[in-house]
Order: structure tokens, then C-alpha cells, then sequence
């Protein structure tokens, strides 16, 4: 694992735009201030974590980012260009949480929305798109359950039932909010597993993440947010004391040094 | 049978049949959509700020032409629709006060406009409070044909956009994220909602209307686990209650057909709250005593199996370890015997060949190790271990 990044590291092509690229982003819900004049700029093939106390702005990164909620200022770019044009180069995880899970509808159902972007208007997804679902399904160990309605599933199989549906997007740039939120040590070890195997590929991940034990295990770059952006780059100059002090108040303390 | 025959010969009867059934076909599937989003309540704003658009379109026009009044129906009810959407956004107003003061305004102001067109002496005028409550009886072949063209534009169009109604209701956010326009399509489906009000004002009125668009959808929820199941039970349920409620309001001089018809379709959701497999009532609370009874009944053999491997099977024995009196220990054996796991010799129990296969496998199961008696427990007879 460890060699084959290092060869994709050594073989990067002439540098091309940045996976994504924000700059002076400004978001504010209601008078306050959400993300204020936030730069940030995600190299490509990496896992990258962005890490801050609650509420300080990281799900609504993503979401302004993508287009989901509007921004009061700011430009974003995604493979140097406007979010329209790169749709269909980014994946999407939201927050578990963010849906009713007793939809009636299956966990195969829920991957397959994954592929209406590439469908277009009106077309129903057939044969190989199931085909499709079923192999993404398969990449996260939920073959089994296919056609489990999506309520009879643990919280962790729900979780990776969303990375299915992105990961049947195919993209080049995903977005994860919380993707190991309330999951067992399996279900981690599994959706990690994953990850790593999409950097592999070459592609760009960018996870909310709130475990800073693990950070440095399972990230090769880190943002710092709190409401500003504290400190963003390689994990080795990012992950220090001081970098989490100021992010998270004084109280905090964390075995940086390990 | 006679009454169904006369669906087909009665001029009047087959109208009013037909009309109540288109209401339900289509209030069945746009109820599907809006209960999914949590909208349901939406369709009852919608419904009764239909009242002050038909009083309006006839203030204006003054005909009673059935088209006309609709579609002073359906403006009134997409304007409020949106009114209501938009405070929703742009103000921290929470919803149901929201839903409460746009549907009493609208309704309050249309109560008002009818008192003062009832009261202008205008002698035509008479029959718009039909609306209120609806009067099925007054639907003509031309209504009929109205109803089935708005019908049909709403219907057609949940076909072609079936699978983004379907991403928006269940994820909105990553629909978005797909670049598909989910205010636009939300906004269309709620005035898909509107033309199902408009369908359904003259059969039910519009006190009732919700009623087509919630539960017809709620009976079909329980049925089943797929949306597009769920769209078509919910259109089924919409035209039985439909036509049921028309015929049986045709046995008697003075059964109204849109009480009855929204009556129908309650009974049928009232049917499959409770007894839909799964979902329903009645077999979730047998399936919740059962499975209690089986867990007991488990871990019974199981304690009677540590017995008889450690210690001796008797009624004390057992009664000690679950701390039980005797007597019911007794009962409890046998219990265990009538299911073919022990057999009693006298005082002392012992397991027979299929209550060890069963708790060897429930050990493997839930992958519990055999508890071992424990010393400390009060009494020496277990303490073997
Ligand atoms: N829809 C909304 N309307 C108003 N305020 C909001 C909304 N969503 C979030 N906020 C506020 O914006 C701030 C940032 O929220 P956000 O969800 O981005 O935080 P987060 O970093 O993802 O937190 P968490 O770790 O708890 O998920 C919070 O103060 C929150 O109260
Ligand atoms: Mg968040």
C-alpha cells in the first residue's frame, strides 16, 4: 500500500488544477458568520481530513462547496473549473443522518440513485445499472443485502450503503461527512479499506472526520476549521499542539507526539 | 352487484363514480409523494385555500363554469403553497404555526367572501358552498372530462419524472448534488398536489380533501417496502374508496358521496394499520409476544442444561437458580417437556437427546458460553462448579 502511493507520487503528471480549490469562501446561515473567508486547496490522490469541534462549520463547508446551500461570497473550483461543468467528477456521502431511513425502498434502490446523475432526465436505470449497484454494493461487502429494505439495517450498513451509492457515481473527487459516525471497529476498518482503495485508483477523498486518534493512521493531509481555517497541508506540518489548540480552545490535549 | 351494474347504466351514478375515483387515483399518488416528504398536512393548506380562489374566480367572472372555478381553486392553493414554503425558508416560524396560520387565513378569508357573495342577492349564486363539503351528485360528464384531463397531466408527468420525485423525496440534499434543480421539481410536485385538491373539490370539498391524499397513501405504506408498489396500492385504495363510497351513497335518498367516500378510504387505512404483515399492529404484537415467549423458553433450557451437565435437573434445583418458587419450576419443566427437551423420571429431569441439540445450538448462536454455576449464589445445592 504504502509503495504504490509513493510510485503514484513519483509518477504525478505536470501539475494540473488542484481536485479543489476555494477561495475566500464566506457562509452565513442567519447575521452570524458560518465559514468566514475560508482558502483551501485539496491535492489530488489524497485522503484528506477535515477536522474541528461541533459546529464549526465542516458540514457546511461541503455543502456550500457543492452547491447545496448558498454562499455570501467566495469562488470555488473544482479541477479548475465551475462546479457545472465537474458534476459528474464528484461524489457525494451525507451526513447518515440527513434522511428518513424508513423510506420504502431497498438497499440496491438507494446505490442506483448513485447513477441518475449519468442517466439524465427520464431515462429508469436497467440492466447494467443494476449491474453496476451490485458491484459497488459488493466493493463494500453488502452483497447480502441488496434487497434488504433499508430500515432492517444497522446503522454501520447504512453508512456503507451510502458509500455504495457513491461510489457507483464513479467519481474522481468525493465528499464524506462523518462517515464513520457511530460505526463498530469492523464497519471502520471496511469503509477505510475503501478509501484507500479509491486512492489507489487515483482519486481524491475529502472526509469530515472527529476521531484525532486516528487522524494521522489514516490521512496524508489535514484541515484545521473553525469557522476560519486554522491550518490547512501535509498532516506532518499540520497535526501539531499547537494547530489543535487553537482549533479546539486550550482544554484540549491530544498525544500529537506520537 | 345489481348497484355496480348500475355504474354502467346510470348516467348519474357512473359520473359521480368516476369522479370520486379519479380523485383517488390521483390524490393516491401524489399523497404518496407529499406523505413521504412530511407534506401531508401541506395538501390540508391546500385544500382550503382553494375556498377563496373560487369565490374570487367568481367574483370575476361571474360564471359557475367548472373549469373556470378550479382554476381560481388551484391559484389560491399554489399560492399558498408557496407562501407557506417561503416563510418556512426565509423565517424561523416553526411549521405546524406556519401550516396553522396560512390554512385559517386563507379558509377565514374565503368563508368570508362566500357569506358576501351569498348575501349580494344575486340569485345565480347559489351552490358555490357546495365546496365546502362537496357535493358528488352535481358532477357532470363535462366535469368528469376536466377531472380526467388535469388527471392525466399529472399523472403523465410523476411518469416521466418518477425516479427524480423518487431521489428528491428520499435525499433532497444529494439530489442536489447531482445538479438536479430539487426546488423547481419540489415546487412542480406540490402543484401536482394542487391539480389532485382541484380534482377533488367538487366530490369531497375542501374539508376533506387531505384526507384523499393521506390516506390512501398510509394504508399502502403498510403493505409494502417499495416506492413503486407503494404509488400504485395508494392509487387503488384511492379508486376503491372512490367508487365504493359512491355506490354505497347510492343505496339511500341522502347519503352524501364525499363523507363516504373519505370514509371508505379511512376504514381501509384503519385495516392495514393493524393488520398489514410487518408493519401492521395486530401481527407485531403477536410477533413481540412470541418472540418474548421464545426467549424465555430459550433461556430456560439453558439453565436447565448447565444443570443437568453440572448439577442434577430437579424442580428445587432449577427454582434456586432462577430464583423461582419450586411449584413454578415444576410448571416450568414441563413446559420444557412438552416441547420434547426433557422428560421427567420422578423428581430428577434430564435432557433428551433434541433439548441438547437445541442448546448446543443457541450456545452456538448467540455465541454465549455455557454459564457456569455460580458458587456464590445463595445455597449449595448448584455448587458444584
Ligand atoms: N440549516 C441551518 N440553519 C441555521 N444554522 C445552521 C444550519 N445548519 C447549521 N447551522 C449552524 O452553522 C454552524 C455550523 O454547522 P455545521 O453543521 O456546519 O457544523 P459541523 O462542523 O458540521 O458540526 P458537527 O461536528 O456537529 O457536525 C453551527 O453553529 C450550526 O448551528
Ligand atoms: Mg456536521
Amino acid at each position: 500500500m504504502i509503495k504504490s502511493s509513493i510510485n503514484e507520487q513519483a509518477s504525478a503528471l505536470p501539475r494540473r488544477a488542484a481536485p479543489l480549490e476555494v477561495r475566500d469562501l464566506t457562509v452565513a446561515y442567519h447575521e452570524k458568520p458560518v465559514l468566514w473567508d475560508v482558502d483551501l486547496s485539496i491535492p489530488e490522490g489524497q485522503l484528506c481530513a477535515i477536522v474541528g469541534p461541533n459546529g464549526a462549520g465542516k458540514s457546511t463547508l461541503i455543502k456550500a462547496v457543492l452547491g447545496l446551500i448558498p454562499k455570501a461570497s467566495g469562488t470555488v473550483q473544482f479541477f479548475g473549473q465551475p462546479l457545472e461543468a465537474a458534476r459528474r467528477r464528484i461524489g457525494y456521502v451525507p451526513q447518515r443522518s440527513s434522511v428518513d431511513w424508513d423510506f420504502p425502498t431497498n438497499a440496491l434502490d438507494v446505490v442506483l440513485m448513485g447513477l441518475y446523475g449519468r442517466l439524465g432526465w427520464f431515462r429508469r436505470p436497467g440492466k447494467a445499472e443494476r449491474e453496476a449497484a451490485m458491484h459497488a454494493l459488493e466493493q463494500v461487502g453488502l452483497t447480502a443485502f441488496a434487497h434488504r429494505q433499508i430500515a432492517q439495517l444497522s446503522g454501520g450498513q447504512q453508512q456503507r450503503v451510502f458509500l455504495a451509492r457513491a461510489l457507483a457515481q464513479a467519481s474522481d473527487l468525493y465528499f464524506m461527512d462523518e462517515p464513520f459516525a457511530g460505526v463498530d471497529a469492523v464497519t471502520e476498518a471496511a469503509i477505510l479499506q475503501v478509501m484507500r482503495e479509491l486512492k489507489k485508483q487515483g482519486k481524491t477523498v475529502v472526509v469530515v472526520h472527529h476521531d484525532l486518534e486516528t487522524v494521522r493512521d489514516y490521512f496524508d493531509h489535514l484541515t484545521l476549521l473553525n469557522v476560519q481555517v486554522i491550518a490547512s497541508g501535509p498532516l506532518e506540518q499540520t497535526f501539531t499542539p499547537e494547530n489543535l489548540k487553537a482549533t479546539y480552545g486550550e482544554r484540549m490535549s491530544v498525544g500529537v507526539g506520537r | 352487484m345489481d348497484l355496480l351494474a348500475g355504474i354502467f347504466t346510470d348516467y348519474t351514478l357512473r359520473n359521480v363514480a368516476l369522479g370520486a375515483a379519479l380523485l383517488g387515483l390521483v390524490g393516491g399518488v401524489l399523497g404518496s409523494f407529499a406523505t413521504l416528504r412530511r407534506q401531508s398536512l401541506l395538501g390540508d393548506v391546500l385544500a382550503h385555500a382553494a375556498l377563496p380562489g373560487i369565490c374570487l374566480a367568481f367574483l370575476l367572472t361571474g360564471t359557475k363554469a367548472p373549469l373556470i372555478l378550479l382554476l381560481g381553486a388551484g391559484l389560491a392553493g399554489w399560492l399558498a403553497s408557496l407562501l407557506m414554503l417561503a416563510i418556512l425558508r426565509s423565517t424561523r416560524l416553526p411549521e405546524d404555526s406556519t401550516l396553522g396560520v396560512i390554512l385559517s387565513g386563507f379558509f377565514g378569508f374565503g368563508i368570508g367572501l362566500l357569506t358576501f357573495i351569498q348575501h349580494s342577492g344575486d340569485s345565480d349564486q347559489a351552490g358555490l358552498d357546495k365546496f365546502i363539503f362537496g357535493q358528488a351528485a352535481t358532477v357532470v360528464g363535462e366535469d368528469v372530462l376536466t377531472m380526467a384531463v388535469l388527471g392525466g397531466v399529472a399523472l403523465l408527468l410523476v411518469g416521466l419524472l418518477y425516479k427524480e420525485f423518487k431521489l428528491l423525496t428520499f435525499d433532497p440534499a444529494f439530489a442536489s448534488s447531482l445538479g438536479l434543480p430539487v426546488r423547481g421539481l419540489g415546487t412542480l410536485l406540490t402543484s401536482l398536489t394542487v391539480i389532485a385538491v382541484m380534482i377533488g373539490l367538487q366530490t369531497v370539498g375542501v374539508v376533506l380533501m387531505a384526507a384523499m391524499l393521506i390516506a390512501p397513501a398510509a394504508a399502502a405504506r403498510q403493505w409494502t417496502n417499495r416506492l413503486s408498489t407503494m404509488v400504485w396500492l395508494s392509487a387503488a385504495f384511492g379508486v376503491l374508496s372512490g367508487v365504493l363510497g359512491a355506490v354505497i351513497s347510492a343505496t339511500r335518498e341522502n347519503l352524501p358521496t364525499g363523507p363516504l367516500v373519505v370514509l371508505t378510504a379511512s376504514l381501509i387505512t384503519l385495516f392495514s394499520l393493524l393488520l398489514a404483515p410487518e408493519r401492521g399492529l395486530v401481527w407485531d404484537w403477536r410477533r413481540t409476544r412470541n418472540n418474548r415467549r421464545r426467549i424465555r423458553l430459550e433461556r430456560l433450557l439453558l439453565d436447565a442444561h448447565v444443570l443437568y451437565n453440572h448439577a442434577e435437573l430437579t424442580p428445587e434445583s432449577l427454582a434456586q437458580r432462577r430464583r423461582a418458587a419450586p411449584a413454578r419450576a415444576k410448571e416450568e419443566l414441563e413446559e420444557l417437556a412438552a416441547r420434547g427437551w426433557v422428560t421427567g423420571r420422578g423428581e430428577r429431569w434430564e435432557l433428551t437427546e433434541q433439548g441438547h441439540a437445541e442448546a448446543h445450538r443457541l450456545e452456538q448462536a448467540m455465541r454465549v458460553l455455557p454459564k457456569a454455576l455460580n458458587p456464590r449464589a445463595e445455597g449449595g445445592a448448584g455448587g458444584a462448579a
